[in-house]
């Protein structure tokens, strides 16, 4: 039964599958465990995060190809969901109605991308997406009458989810039954069947021709496999997958702005956490979330302490200051990709084989 | 025809015929001819700055198949470099006597070109050395440079904008009858003139020149003949990081000031101008710098708020007319 559900891909180690359960069941258990708003709030983006990264992680793990339009894809859904709330009643058929928009146009726009740039040259895709993504960027805020501009949208969610809804009166075993709860579950689930979706299409022959693409596309298109309409259908489906993504979390945070979808900064994240976890692994997306999100979150908080004990000596307090927190991610970047290109997931699988 | 000789390769004059349609097609939407001057002077000068920048890039990539991600990261370097030269000359470029602004000027383009080329050649030692020939881990690996750099930049000089004063005898315009031209547009083209023709020279009067432009058609029979590459290739990225020093350098004057995500906006441009001159070409870089200079400047004027996707546009129009690029390069 668990075999099936996980696609025949099982962990392969030992202290893989320990600390996949250990996180599962964390997320699981986060409004029961640490009721504290902060760390559902974290829960929620790792949540969120997992599903986002597994997607990206279709395109560059298991295809092997570089988008930096991810984010694009990501915003669109959030995009979809908080313009259709904001515009219409908060209610289920106005999200529905912003997912659907939302996809159609992640598909419609990751399709001719994929097309224009995969038909020649796999190299033009990171070239182009990364001119895509900046100019819808600047769409975005620049149509400030229908996305908000910088300020974003702030808008109302159903009512089955909003904060002040009640469903029980005493809290239990220590969370209490709110629309926030009902949300993180909510999130949960639908994350959960997303990312077994996923885990699914990479282990079906379908992905099998991706990661041969990856691997040598000139003999792949040899053995008679169209790589270009592989490569696009992969990026067609992460796309897709971004941006239900970004549908959750704007959901979840009831606000979507250029800042919170849209910017390099989160691009940049999502590349580190592939890497981190281990490219052509949807167990490293798993792991890297939820390392990378706890870093993020609680990390700065250090930097900032440590930032007020050098304070006054000139540029180490400079470098330290969290205002600097990308200059150190960019130097994990590069030291991982160099160092650790197969991430937590693939050195705790490769432990497993024994010493030739 | 006579036998003997080796038949010359017919030079390909179409792209260089879009430029011209390109402007022409642009008069009669404009409307007034005095307007129509100001902006395709201003779209040369872009597009001048932009190929001075995009050159060095094209070639580390018909070279050595190298994309440099990080190329934004010199640009800035340069632009930033300017303004400290700048402020410390301020002397210089606040007199009125041209000769003096020039000084500055030239002494700015020196300071802006000499770091960022030590830059570029540590950038190529340290992060693109150790990942030859795997493409992925390249646009990683370069892009992480890239915000290392980009942050390094906000260490030392800050992260809120810097205005840059123009030099006193650069500003103001040169009035050709009802159009007024920018005298710092018409000087960033001059500079580009010369930059172009240095590089024209060196590229196809000399054995430096001969030796690239047979690595960028076939880099291992060049290997074979017993010329090291390796060598060639780090001159090449020294060489395309200084150039990309001057240009950012003249971005930021020609900008009045500078961001530090500036480097992530123009490497946005350069990526569209060497995707539509064809990746490893030279004369495709310059007329796509063009083309994309004046495109930017024409839509600037006639419709502000799809000015971003115009260039896109236009690399999607080239793209379908010519999917290789307007000048595509053999073997690639």
């Amino acid at each position: 039964m668990l075999n099936r559900l996980l696609s025949h891909d099982l962990p392969r180690n030992r202290w893989l599958a320990l600390l996949l359960v250990a996180i599962v069941l964390g997320l699981a258990l986060t409004p029961f465990l640490f009721p504290g708003t902060k760390a559902l709030n974290v829960a929620a983006k790792i949540i969120v995060f997992i599903v986002l990264v597994a997607s990206f992680d279709l395109l560059l793990g298991y295809t092997g190809i570089v988008s930096f339009a991810h984010t694009m894809f990501f915003g669109i859904g959030a995009y979809g969901v908080a313009i259709a709330c904001t515009r219409g009643s908060p209610s289920w058929g106005a999200v529905a109605l912003g997912i659907a928009a939302a996809l159609a146009i992640s598909l419609l726009l990751s399709l001719l991308i994929g097309l224009f740039s995969l038909r020649v040259k796999a190299i033009f895709f990171a070239m182009i997406t990364l001119a895509v993504a900046s100019a819808f960027l600047g769409l975005a805020s620049q149509l400030s009458d229908f996305t908000g501009g910088e300020d974003g949208l702030t808008f109302k969610v159903p009512e089955a989810l909003q904060p002040g809804t009640s469903y029980l009166e005493e809290p239990l075993l220590g969370a209490s039954i709110d629309g926030r709860f009902a949300s993180y579950y909510l999130l949960f689930v639908v994350a959960a069947v997303l990312v077994l979706m996923m885990l699914r299409i990479v282990n079906s022959p379908f992905g099998r021709v991706l990661q041969a693409i990856r691997e040598n596309d000139f003999r792949a298109e040899a053995i008679g496999y169209r790589t270009v309409v592989y490569r696009t259908l992969a990026s067609v489906l992460s796309a897709l997958f971004a941006t239900l993504a970004g549908c959750l979390l704007a959901l979840w945070l009831r606000y979507n702005g250029p800042d919170t979808t849209l910017s390099f900064e989160i691009m940049l994240d999502v590349l580190l956490i592939v890497v981190i976890g281990g490219m052509g692994t949807v167990y490293g997306a798993i792991v890297g979330s939820a390392l990378f999100v706890l870093a993020q979150s609680y990390l700065q908080d250090l930097m900032k302490l440590g930032a007020g004990v050098v304070d006054g000596v000139p540029v180490l307090s400079q470098l330290i200051s969290p205002d600097r927190w990308l200059l150190w991610l960019g130097i994990l970047f590069v030291l991982s990709v160099y160092h650790f290109p197969s991430g937590v997931v693939g050195r705790l699988r490769a432990m497993r084989k024994p010493k030739p | 025809m006579s036998g003997d000789a080796i038949p010359k390769a017919q030079f390909d004059f179409l792209p260089l015929a879009l430029v011209a349609l390109l402007a022409l097609g642009a008069m009669p939407l404009i409307g007034s001819s005095s307007t129509w001057l100001t902006l395709t002077v201003a779209g040369l000068a872009m597009g001048m700055i932009i190929f001075i920048i995009a050159s060095g890039l094209t070639l580390v990539f018909g070279l050595m198949d190298v994309l440099n991600f990080g190329h934004g990261v010199f640009i800035a370097l340069g632009a930033y470099l300017a303004t400290s030269v700048f402020a410390l000359m301020s002397d210089w470029t606040s007199s009125a006597e041209l000769w003096r602004n020039l000084v500055a000027v030239f002494a700015t383009m020196l300071v802006a070109m000499t770091l960022a080329a030590a830059v570029g050649w540590a950038f190529e030692r340290v992060l693109v050395r150790p990942v030859y020939g795997q493409h992925l881990k390249q646009i990683l690996i370069t892009m992480g440079g890239m915000i290392i750099g980009e942050e390094l930049i906000k260490v030392v000089w800050g992260a809120t904008p810097i205005a840059i004063e123009m030099p006193e005898a650069l500003r103001g315009v040169i009035t050709f009858g009802d159009s007024a031209v920018e005298k710092y547009r018409v000087f960033a083209t001059l500079v580009g003139l010369v930059v172009l023709a240095v590089m024209l020279f060196t590229l196809n009067r000399t054995k430096v020149g001969l030796l690239i432009r047979a690595g960028v058609q076939d880099r291992e029979m060049v290997e074979s003949l017993g010329y090291r590459i390796r060598r060639l290739f780090v001159g090449v990225f020294v060489a395309g990081s200084a150039l990309a020093g001057l240009g950012g350098a003249l971005w930021g004057v020609y900008q009045h000031g500078v961001l530090p995500q500036i480097g992530a906006h123009v490497n946005v441009l350069i990526f569209i101008v060497i995707i539509i001159g064809g990746l490893g070409s030279t004369t495709g870089c310059l007329v796509g710098a063009l083309l994309v200079g004046l495109m930017a400047n024409y839509t600037g004027f006639l419709a502000p708020k799809v000015a971003m996707f115009s260039n896109i546009g236009l690399m999607v129009a080239v793209l379908l007319w010519r999917p290789q690029g307007l000048y595509p390069v053999a073997n690639r």
